[in-house]
């Protein structure tokens, strides 16, 4: 079958509006993910970090200072149990925080890492860290949540502290909003 | 072989004929433009104090968010696609559009996007109320319900636009007729053709972007939610990638217009046809690469706060090309001054001050003091109302005798332009002044030292809307009836369009014209 030149390029501009959509929704969210990661743009950390042994510089102390906010309605207690720790380079330090949950039911929390300066972050990295998984904290239930971390040798010359930023947002909803609907709709049903 | 239209309705929920579709678009756009400036009369009308006299400010936010969507959607984008659909296909000397019934189709489904996005004014918890930008988390996690229905009618328009566009590229470089090559083509097609271009190429991702919207809010996912380990940032970026495309599809065929009406009322050829298409092509290129000038703020590294602020500035030397191809179109010619003249003369110089304000905005650390208050408002109005607005009314009264056989009543056209070019300035040029100053945007009420500039802004608007009541009378009056139009209507203007008859018969060019 021949194709007419108007079919032709018609199938040509739709494949080039298809392959745009693509691009938006599979390939820029991920492209930006990998960019944030290379250069520590909106101070997103890394994931966990298997520590390889390495000199620790004692010549240089850096200043790793801590700050714990909550995200809109968020209603637990959240907090650095320190303000600020000094490290050498390539040393592991650890720290905690507290988290409280002062409501009447069971609530699930996420952590969000940010940091400052942005050209810091690829050198920070985290061995062990609360916001790699979600915190269940049961009504009134308390918790003091682990940090291990290293700063990395190679971390530029000018960069003599570090503020780490933690987020924490309340997920409850996002994890049960699921359960919490077919739970509805067998009642319904019911 | 020549048949007229249908009769009745059905001629028009029918039609594939590019005359009656353009004419549709046409019609629908005027109607939205009217929706959409009532709505800035609300808005206008409420800042005239300060303090809150007439709407509530979740109200105010919704009159700002559909101002902005329907004034760039329903309003401008549909103009200049109805004028291509009317003009392209005679300019080229082709007997109709490459696709007619998709053609129809794009323009069919258009209403029933905005009665859509129109009806969610009527919903519980209102309108969209987070900007015509709708930055998430404003609209996904604290988005009124009604925000499902604003993504599904923005799918829509997306749709009718890629259809529109594709239509427009194949008939440019299929249906040309025999002699007519790129390079003789009138300014307003090429235009047409790197904006359709433009449109298939960002189009796609203004839908992959409210996509994404949807499944963070229904579907559990976490594009733009931090909680989830998503970035509200990322919605910007992608956001303006097809936002910063997009500003320049709302100008590029406002420049194919000037270039056809300058040189007739000059009596000139147009000075540098060629320069022209390098730099409506190299406008396009750099609209691609410099979409995060509108966000300089979030924190992004210097190198890419330099790089947008160079690649930005740079735009503004294909502009300035334009710019002076127009002016030397002007210099020594024997001009005169009938309404299309008139508006686009006011529309090089207004264009030029909005430039001149983006130059301004450019400057990534000057920006930081700019960023979010009415001096960016009063930029893009003066991009946009005299650059897109003007361009389309200029356009119109140029064609309008071509369409209906009628010419229209100049002193009424006169009368038009000189209410709408101070009404224009009255309302926008305060804005600079109240933005600098430190007013922020989006807001229903403001400091008392704001209030002398915002009334005189208000006084503005209401006599530009007045002015656009004397415009819909003046062509209702003129497809009614009225002087009849000779062929070539005006004193030797250049473009097949001229060559056939005014009123233009129903079909033209079915059999292709010989060019000289």
């Amino acid at each position: 079958m021949k194709f007419s030149k108007n079919t032709k390029i018609t199938v040509k501009l739709l494949a080039l509006a298809a392959s745009m959509l693509v691009f938006a929704i599979f390939v820029m969210p991920p492209l930006y993910d990998a960019f944030c990661e290379i250069t520590g743009l909106n101070g997103k950390t890394g994931g966990r970090y298997v520590a390889v042994p390495a000199a620790i510089d004692e010549s240089r102390t850096i200043t790793v200072q801590f700050v714990a906010s909550n995200n809109d309605n968020m209603p637990w207690k959240f907090s650095p149990s320190v303000r600020s720790v000094d490290v050498h380079p390539g040393e592991a330090a650890d720290t905690v925080f507290h988290a409280f949950n002062p409501t009447k039911k069971d609530m699930i929390g996420q952590a969000i890492p940010s940091l400052v300066p942005f050209k810091a972050a690829e050198f920070f990295h985290k061995t062990e860290c609360f916001c790699f998984n979600q915190q269940v904290l049961k009504a009134g239930e308390e918790a003091k949540l682990a940090l291990r971390f290293i700063v990395d040798p190679d971390i530029p010359e000018n960069v003599n502290t570090i503020t780490l930023s933690y987020t924490l947002f309340d997920v409850t909803g996002r994890i049960s909003k699921n359960i919490d609907k077919n739970n509805t709709e067998s009642a319904r049903e019911g | 072989m020549a048949h007229g239209p249908q009769p009745g309705l059905k001629r028009w929920l029918y039609t594939t004929n590019h005359k009656d579709i353009g004419t549709l678009y046409l019609w629908f756009s005027f109607a939205m433009f009217f929706l959409g400036g009532c709505m800035a009369l609300i808005i206008r009308a409420e800042l005239f104090e300060p303090g809150l006299q007439i709407v509530q400010p979740e109200f105010f936010n919704q009159m700002t968010t559909m101002h902005g969507l329907i004034m760039v959607f329903g309003a401008v984008m549909p103009a200049f696609v109805g004028l291509a659909n009317w003009m392209i296909p005679m300019m080229i000397g082709a007997p109709d559009m490459a696709l007619p019934r998709m053609n129809n189709w794009s323009f069919w489904i258009l209403p029933f996007g905005f009665a859509m996005l129109a009806s969610t004014l009527f919903m519980e918890g209102g309108a969209p109320n987070f900007g015509w930008t709708f930055y998430a988390p404003l609209s996904t996690e604290y988005a009124p319900p009604s925000v499902t229905f604003f993504i599904f009618s923005v799918h829509i328009l997306g749709a009718s636009s890629i259809m529109g566009a594709i239509n427009i590229i194949a008939t440019i470089l299929n249906m040309r007729a025999p002699g007519m090559t790129l390079m003789k083509m009138p300014l307003f097609v090429w235009t047409w053709l790197i904006t359709a271009y433009l449109l298939i190429a960002v189009m796609p991702v203004l839908a992959g972007v409210v996509t994404m919207m949807l499944m963070d809010i229904h579907f559990g996912t976490s594009f733009f939610s931090a909680a989830g380990g998503g970035d509200p940032v990322l919605f910007q970026h992608v956001f303006w990638f097809f936002g910063h495309p997009e500003v320049y599809i709302m100008i590029l065929p406002a420049f194919g217009i000037i270039s056809a009406i300058i040189p007739t009322f000059a009596r000139k050829p147009l000075f540098g046809y060629s320069s022209m298409v390098y730099a409506t092509a190299a406008i396009a290129f750099l609209s691609l690469i410099v979409w995060a000038h509108h966000m300089f703020t979030v924190g992004m590294p210097i190198a890419g706060e330099l790089f947008f602020m160079y690649a930005t500035m740079l735009i503004s030397v294909p502009t300035g090309v334009k710019i002076f191809n127009w002016v030397s179109t002007m210099f020594k010619g024997s001009m005169t001054f009938e309404t299309p003249m008139l508006f686009a003369i006011a529309f090089i110089i207004l264009f030029a001050i909005g430039g001149f304000s983006g130059l301004m905005l450019a400057i990534a650390p000057a920006d930081f003091q700019y960023h979010d208050t009415y001096f960016v408002v009063a930029h893009f109005h003066y991009v946009l109302v005299p650059g897109a607005i003007f361009s389309i009314t200029a356009g119109v009264y140029y064609w309008l005798p071509k369409w209906t056989g009628n010419m229209y009543n100049e002193t009424m056209g006169k009368v038009h332009f000189w209410m709408a070019f101070v009404g224009l300035n009255l309302t926008f040029f305060p804005m600079h002044f109240v933005g600098l100053a430190g007013m922020p945007r989006r807001i229903p009420d403001y400091a008392l030292q704001f209030a002398d500039f915002n009334q005189m802004a208000s006084m503005g608007a209401f006599l530009f809307g007045a002015a656009q009541v004397v415009f819909l009378f003046n062509v209702v009056r003129t497809v009614m009836g009225g002087k009849k139009a000779s062929e070539q209507v005006w004193e030797n203007p250049q473009g097949l369009e001229w060559t056939v008859p005014s009123p233009a018969p129903y079909h033209t060019f079915s059999t292709p014209p010989i060019l000289r």
